[in-house]
């Protein structure tokens, strides 16, 4: 079997199991959503964390954004449920998209530490900015439209859509890495005083890498909006010690830089935590912070990362000594 | 005879440290010319300063008949001339031929250049041009694996990929293992005379550097001290003072 034919046996062996997965367990259709939710976050934390060498706290900003955006058009706007809500989906994303150009443009020339703060700071400063402003509910937050299906038909569309972003997310990244782009954002993350002095535009590159996070995010933001029904500012919409920090750790904990790392990052980081939920309630906090520890010292790398080391010839780096012959002359 | 670099009176200073002062050389196309000089002289400055690291103090430095003193890094590395480090600087966690094909000209670059394909044509040239620095064998392991020599190796490669007009090596034999200068040597001469590219070289092996510059420049304390064809530079009583430190 090729490896082509073997990937897309794979896909399908998902897919399948995904578009079945909330007739299966009906009763964990939004824990369901919540795991395309995590993959979501995980992949588009990477694309800067993990293939880009720089570490945003600051992306939370962005699904933020998306969310509220989301909510405010749904809100304003005379349309029907489901006009309004693709409609603030995409005005969602746009609006993130925005910000993370101008943001982008501004503090991606900062490296390094400096940046992770500086970016921390946006995280926080958007919270607070939110919870004061009453044009979007201030500190009482803003509840989104009621779905108009019956009875426990949100939870299942809300899972399908959540599906399809998760879905389209990660080709999307595939083909991003397989070209030009990915192999830019790797050599930015190695040495970008190299790829400066090589002639490569890597302030074009950081600032459409972190535009593309941030249009996953945005419609990320607005779908969980919708999911969860009610948007505080700090705790849902801006939620960095959360989500936000949730979004890190689900990439480093797969394998950072991997394009499989975030996703299977993800699995395990949700299963486990709804697991420490309903067999560890009042200890749960504690146990994910033990979890975190322990994932930090064993697996600095993350499972793929791991695995690499181990098995570098699994992931085709080889002398090709039989070559030999035709390299030196 | 064209010139392609012309650096007239560049002063640049670091606080009271004056690192290069009143500095004219010239640089003709198609050439090797090389750059020697004690420790501290100021020969990496200079390089520094041409490719744009940072704005110099005085001065005029002009590629191709045009100033680029004003211009930055990538902007100048497009026109066509990029500079090798002393302290190799490869792509460490990618492949070889990664680290060539991310190398490619950036010249023509469009903005939806970004997400083009990685083409048959390129990776044939990468790896032909890992063959001709003798590291085709390594081509799928990870730059930052090999050893500095062959890091070194690498570098001039993906130096090589992006089709420079000019190239500064910083100490191109540093590090490299004495039985394989020689061959370096061979492949420095045969990438100028095949492929045309100017060469300025930095370079702290007199055995190398007289033979294969064809004109020499000789930096001490920030200024130039002499100039000319190896064999007057080997004899010139002030070149060997300042080696030796008759100062």
């Amino acid at each position: 079997m090729t490896a082509t034919v073997k990937r897309l046996l794979l896909y399908t062996v998902i897919v399948a199991v995904a578009l079945a997965a909330p007739s299966i367990a009906p009763d964990y259709r939004t824990q369901m959503a919540f795991l395309w939710v995590m993959i979501v976050f995980a992949l588009t934390w990477d694309i800067l964390g993990g293939q880009m060498g720089y570490n945003s706290f600051g992306n939370i900003l962005f699904f933020g954004v998306g969310m509220y955006v989301c909510a405010v058009i749904q809100r304003d706007s005379s349309l029907g449920y489901y006009p309004a809500l693709f409609l603030g989906m995409g005005a969602g994303a746009l609006a993130a998209v925005i910000f993370a150009a101008i943001f982008g443009s501004g503090i991606l020339g900062l490296r390094g530490h400096y940046f992770a703060i500086c970016t921390l700071g946006l995280g926080i400063a958007a919270g607070e900015f939110a919870s004061g402003w009453d044009y979007i509910g201030a500190g009482s937050g803003m509840v989104t439209p009621i779905f108009p299906g019956e009875p426990g038909g949100r939870e299942k569309f809300f899972y399908y859509v959540m599906f399809a972003l998760a879905i389209i997310t990660f080709p999307v990244l595939r083909w991003l890495y397989s070209g030009r782009f990915g192999l830019a954002l790797n050599a930015i993350r190695d040495d970008e005083d190299k790829a400066e002095a090589m002639g490569i535009h890597t302030t074009r590159y950081k600032t459409t890498a972190w535009c593309i996070s941030a249009f996953f995010l945005g419609l990320t933001g607005a779908v969980v909006g919708n999911m969860i029904g009610f948007i505080d500012p700090r705790d849902v919409a801006f939620a960095g010690p959360t989500f936000g920090v949730w979004m890190v750790l689900m990439a480093i904990l797969g394998g950072k830089g991997t394009l499989w790392g975030p996703v299977l990052g993800a699995v395990v980081f949700h299963i486990t935590q709804e697991v420490f939920w309903t067999y560890l309630l009042g200890w749960q906090r504690v146990a994910l912070g033990l979890l975190i520890v322990l994932i930090v010292v064993f697996f600095p790398l993350g499972i793929l990362g791991w695995a690499r080391e181990r098995w570098p010839e699994r992931f085709g780096h080889v002398v090709e000594e039989k070559l030999d012959a035709r390299a030196t002359e | 005879m064209k010139l392609i670099l012309e650096v007239s009176g560049v002063r640049k200073t670091f606080g009271g440290v004056v690192a290069n002062n009143d500095i004219s050389l010239k640089v003709p196309e198609g050439k090797i010319i090389g750059l020697i000089g004690p420790n501290g002289s100021g020969k990496t400055t200079l390089f520094n300063s041409i490719v744009g690291y940072h704005p110099i103090d005085a001065g005029a430095i002009r590629f191709e008949g045009e100033e680029i003193s004003k211009l930055r890094v990538p902007q100048i590395a497009r026109r066509g001339m990029l500079r090798t480090f002393q302290q190799t600087r490869i792509y460490g966690k990618m492949t070889c031929v990664q680290n060539m094909l991310i190398s490619v000209p950036q010249r023509e670059e469009k903005w939806y250049s970004m997400f083009s394909r990685l083409d048959a044509d390129d990776t044939e040239k990468a790896e032909n041009l890992l063959e001709f620095v003798g590291l085709y064998s390594k081509r799928r392991l990870r730059a930052g694996d090999l050893s500095f020599g062959q890091q070194k190796l690498l570098e001039f490669a993906m130096a090589l990929m992006t089709k420079p007009k000019m190239l500064l090596l910083d100490e191109p034999t540093a590090g490299i293992n004495p039985t394989l200068i020689n061959g370096l040597m061979n492949r420095l001469k045969r990438v100028n005379t095949e492929f045309g590219i100017t060469l300025f070289v930095i370079e702290h092996n007199m055995r190398v550097i007289m033979n294969l510059a064809e004109y020499i420049y000789c930096l001490a304390h920030g200024e130039l001290l002499a100039e000319g064809r190896p064999e007057q530079i080997q004899n010139d009583p002030r070149v060997i003072d300042a080696y030796l430190g008759a100062h």
